[in-house]
């Protein structure tokens, strides 16, 4: 492939040091994988396989245990996402790298489409513009209008979902993380987040997704990575729980 | 946020008391305590270091007696350190802040830094009036102009909310949550680049707290001020800190990216800690 | 009954032989000194003496008696003044004192006569000269006190030069009342540094303060500090730059300047007092001295006139 990968995982591997229970708790073992630029690369595997925890990895939600994600910048810098300085890491994902999860935090105050238009203005983007083009992917991915000005705190799965969506593609990262985006959304609002995310591949975007329908991998991914849970927890009885905590 | 520094701070240590030469080798969360039980003196804070950028807010959590509070009051200069080093950049110009002499501390306490403290009796003078009290400070910047400092003052109080046709009212006048809004426009009232928040929500309504919380938000998004929230409450960190220092017992126990933080701690105690609030 | 007021008078005076010239002795005269000239080396600072016990009550003016009699020598001549007046009670007894205590000196009711004036209240009217020490007698040397009850605090915001809190008050007081209602003791920054409490004078005296050719001295007995305003030193009243400092206005209903109803002055500070028989509200100097010059002058032109 002539094209430079943006992210490369080498033996990515996260364990878990439960200190009350004192017990170790592997989530991944020795995962490699690549990002492309315009490439969705999905991640598929068993409950317990450790999907979300590559992605939590990659964003540093978790410190990986070993292993090296080494990312390359809009400037063309290697950074190892691994061990990055923390305000690096803050700066990239300001900047570079976003995450689309199930859950979302929000304010109690905050209107939807400021929490959508958020990221933009965080990146100098007038507040009108930033705004403008929240309204308008709202539209796209079917959330009612009257709901726009209202906190999204008391809405629905589904309704949350479309708001992180929004949110997440709206900013076009370079990378963009996407764990089970879809969810909860109706197969119409599904057919349209399919359409969004080709449209962020044409602009370059790459992107790391888990899909909970394999149709989806089928429509959007460019590549496959298949993850095995790590040796001694295929029968870890809580362990996607742990994943999403 | 930028890659600008705002402060730097190295081994910063506070202990109350005369202090012997086991003092530091016999505190810390290893050994369960903040008091040296060689000479009875405290450590309230040791080691502490850590960076700030601009438009940061850092969260600093622990329970009381963590040493939290102490760090930070040491940086506003309302306790002298026993030892360390904090470097303020500003301008172009760096200050060592413990270096400078009473006239400088005052400057950049006046000037560059704002102080939002728990209890508005210490942010606020009760025996002037809210505007009076945004006054203080402008005046302080050496602002003579009365309209001025009029409007000034009304703009400050109508950003954080603050019915402006209460200005003129004592602060006693005023609900817990209001009494925190003019201590924020107070502290805001010079724009300084660098904003200490001490356990701000503390004592308020939930939905105050949310407003409040709101406000500082917008406020770190507006003026890029750099901050650092002192506080218990994991919410709060959640909501405001993109970085987050837990301490103990005087010390730093761990420091990172406040999500990775609250979903993967990595010391047995903000385990715990963390655990509880959920 | 004159006779006898006469003898007590004329003991006292055989007593007080037996007092060093200038009551007290030379070294407490020379802590003064030393304390004047720090005062005048740092202008606006209040400098620490230890004041010293006077036979009268103090805040009967012992701060600027101390400075008087530390100062006065035989060659002096000393004018006491009172609210402008010296035939008031306190203006008379420091008079009379220091006449006592001081036997060779020469003392004298008229400003342009006087080389030490010592003044509770007022600064006389007719500009002072290089040659003239004014001595006013301060009962709160602290402008600060006001806001900060601690000394140790107070001493820091005077170091600093922190003043914001007392600009706070002039800010609360045009909130409150649209203007400074401060009246007298009116805070006044002096060579750009310290703020001091200006003493009893009405806001009136204060522009001349600034710039003043004769040496300005301030005592404060029970507090025990001295504080100078030397001459040609700037001594700015604390305003805002849009509500700037005023003196007191004599203008009637009708916008017209009051004047004097003994002298016919219209440029002096005016006492106002209540006629016993017409009932009719009467204003007159409050300088007296320069009430009886301007008279003079009246009657003089008149004369000349008639």
């Amino acid at each position: 492939m002539s094209i430079q990968p943006i992210l490369e995982v080498e033996d990515f591997s996260k364990t878990f040091m439960l200190h009350e229970q004192g017990k170790e708790l592997p989530s991944s073992h020795s995962v490699f994988l690549k990002a492309y630029p315009g490439r969705l690369t999905a991640l598929i595997g068993p409950t317990g396989a450790g999907k979300s925890t590559v992605l939590k990895g990659i964003y540093r939600t978790y410190l990986p245990t070993s292993g090296r994600m080494m990312f390359t910048t809009e400037q063309g810098q290697q950074i190892d996402l691994a061990t990055a300085d923390e305000h690096q890491i803050l700066e990239l994902r300001k900047e570079e790298i976003g995450f689309v999860t199930q859950f979302l935090h929000t304010l109690p105050r905050q209107s939807t489409e400021d929490v959508v238009a958020m990221p933009l203005i965080k990146k100098g983007i007038s507040r009108e513009i930033a705004l403008e083009k929240a309204r308008e992917i709202l539209g796209q991915l079917n959330l009612p209008e009257r709901l726009w000005a209202v906190s999204p705190a008391t809405f629905s799965g589904g309704e949350k979902q479309r708001v992180n969506l929004a949110r997440g593609l709206l900013a076009q990262p370079r990378l963009l993380l996407l764990d089970e985006p879809t969810a909860s959304l109706d197969p119409k609002t599904t057919d349209r987040v399919v359409e969004l995310i080709n449209n962020l591949k044409q602009t370059g975007t790459a992107m790391i997704a888990i899909f909970h329908d394999m149709d989806l991998v089928e429509k959007l991914a460019d590549d496959v990575v298949e993850l095995a849970p790590p040796i001694g927890t295929e029968n870890f009885f809580n362990s996607d729980t742990n994943e999403n905590a | 946020m930028s890659n600008e520094k705002v402060l730097e701070v190295r081994n910063l240590s506070k202990v109350y008391g005369k202090g012997c030469a086991k003092c530091f080798e016999s505190t810390g969360p290893e050994h369960n305590t903040n008091i040296c039980p060689h000479c009875g003196s405290i450590v309230a804070a040791h080691d502490i270091s850590f960076d700030l950028y601009k438009g940061e807010i850092l969260g600093i959590m622990g329970e009381s007696g963590s040493g939290k509070s102490t760090s930070v009051k040491n940086l506003f200069f309302d306790e002298i350190p026993t030892s360390g080093q904090a470097t303020f950049f500003d301008d172009g110009k760096q200050y060592d802040l413990f270096s400078l002499n009473a006239q400088q501390k005052r400057h950049l306490r006046n000037h560059r830094f704002g102080m939002v403290y728990q209890n508005p009796v210490l942010g606020l003078n009760f025996n002037v009036s809210a505007g009076g009290n945004i006054a203080e400070r402008l005046l302080m910047s050496n602002l003579t102009n009365y309209s001025e400092i009029r409007e000034r003052a009304i703009e400050l109080l109508r950003r954080t909310e603050v019915l402006t046709e209460r200005m003129d009212e004592m602060p006693k006048n005023f609900s817990g949550g209001m009494q925190q809004r003019v201590q924020i426009a107070k502290a805001l009232a010079t724009n300084p680049p660098l904003l200490f928040l001490d356990e701000v929500t503390t004592g308020l309504d939930l939905s105050v707290q949310a407003a409040i919380l709101d406000l500082i938000m917008e406020i770190q998004r507006e003026s890029q001020t750099a901050m650092i929230v002192v506080t218990h409450d994991l919410g709060v960190i959640r909501l405001l800190a993109g970085r987050t220092i837990v301490m103990k017992y005087g010390r730093i126990i761990e420091t990172g990216l406040t999500d990775q933080i609250l979903e993967d701690p990595q010391d047995a105690y903000t385990q715990r800690l963390v655990a509880s609030a959920l | 009954m004159p006779n006898q007021a006469n003898t007590s008078d004329i003991q006292f005076r055989q007593a007080s032989v037996e007092y060093n010239f200038g009551f007290l002795d030379e070294y407490a005269k020379k802590e003064v000194r030393r304390s004047v000239l720090k005062a005048i080396a740092i202008p606006g600072y209040q400098v620490p003496y230890s004041s010293r016990e006077m036979p009268m009550g103090r805040g009967f003016g012992t701060g600027g008696l101390q400075l008087t009699l530390s100062l006065i020598g035989k060659q002096d001549t000393l004018k006491v003044i009172d609210q402008g007046s010296d035939d008031s009670v306190n203006a008379v007894n420091l008079r009379s004192f220091i006449e006592m205590t001081c036997p060779g000196i020469d003392t004298t009711t008229k400003v342009s006569e006087a080389n030490l004036i010592q003044s509770r209240h007022r600064i006389p009217e007719q500009a002072l000269r290089e040659d003239q020490v004014l001595v006013l007698q301060v009962p709160y040397p602290d402008a600060l006190v006001v806001v900060e009850p601690s000394e140790d605090k107070r001493k820091i915001m005077h170091g600093e030069a922190d003043y914001s809190r007392l600009l706070v008050k002039l800010y609360e007081d045009i909130v409150k009342f649209d203007e400074i209602t401060i009246s007298h003791r009116y805070p006044t920054r002096i060579n750009r540094h310290y703020v001091i409490d200006s003493s009893p004078i009405p806001r009136w005296d204060v522009p001349k303060m600034n710039d003043s050719r004769a040496l300005i001295l301030l005592g404060a007995g029970r507090e025990k500090k001295i504080y100078a305003v030397p001459p040609y030193t700037l001594a700015e009243p604390l305003e805002f730059d849009d509500v700037p400092f005023r003196v007191e206005s004599f203008d009637d209903e009708t916008d017209k300047r009051r004047t004097c109803h003994r002298c016919g002055c219209d440029h002096s500070f005016l006492d106002e007092f209540v006629d016993a028989i017409s009932g009719e509200k009467l204003y007159q100097c409050s300088d007296s001295d320069y009430c009886d010059e301007q008279l003079k002058a009246r009657s003089v032109k008149q004369g000349l006139e008639g």
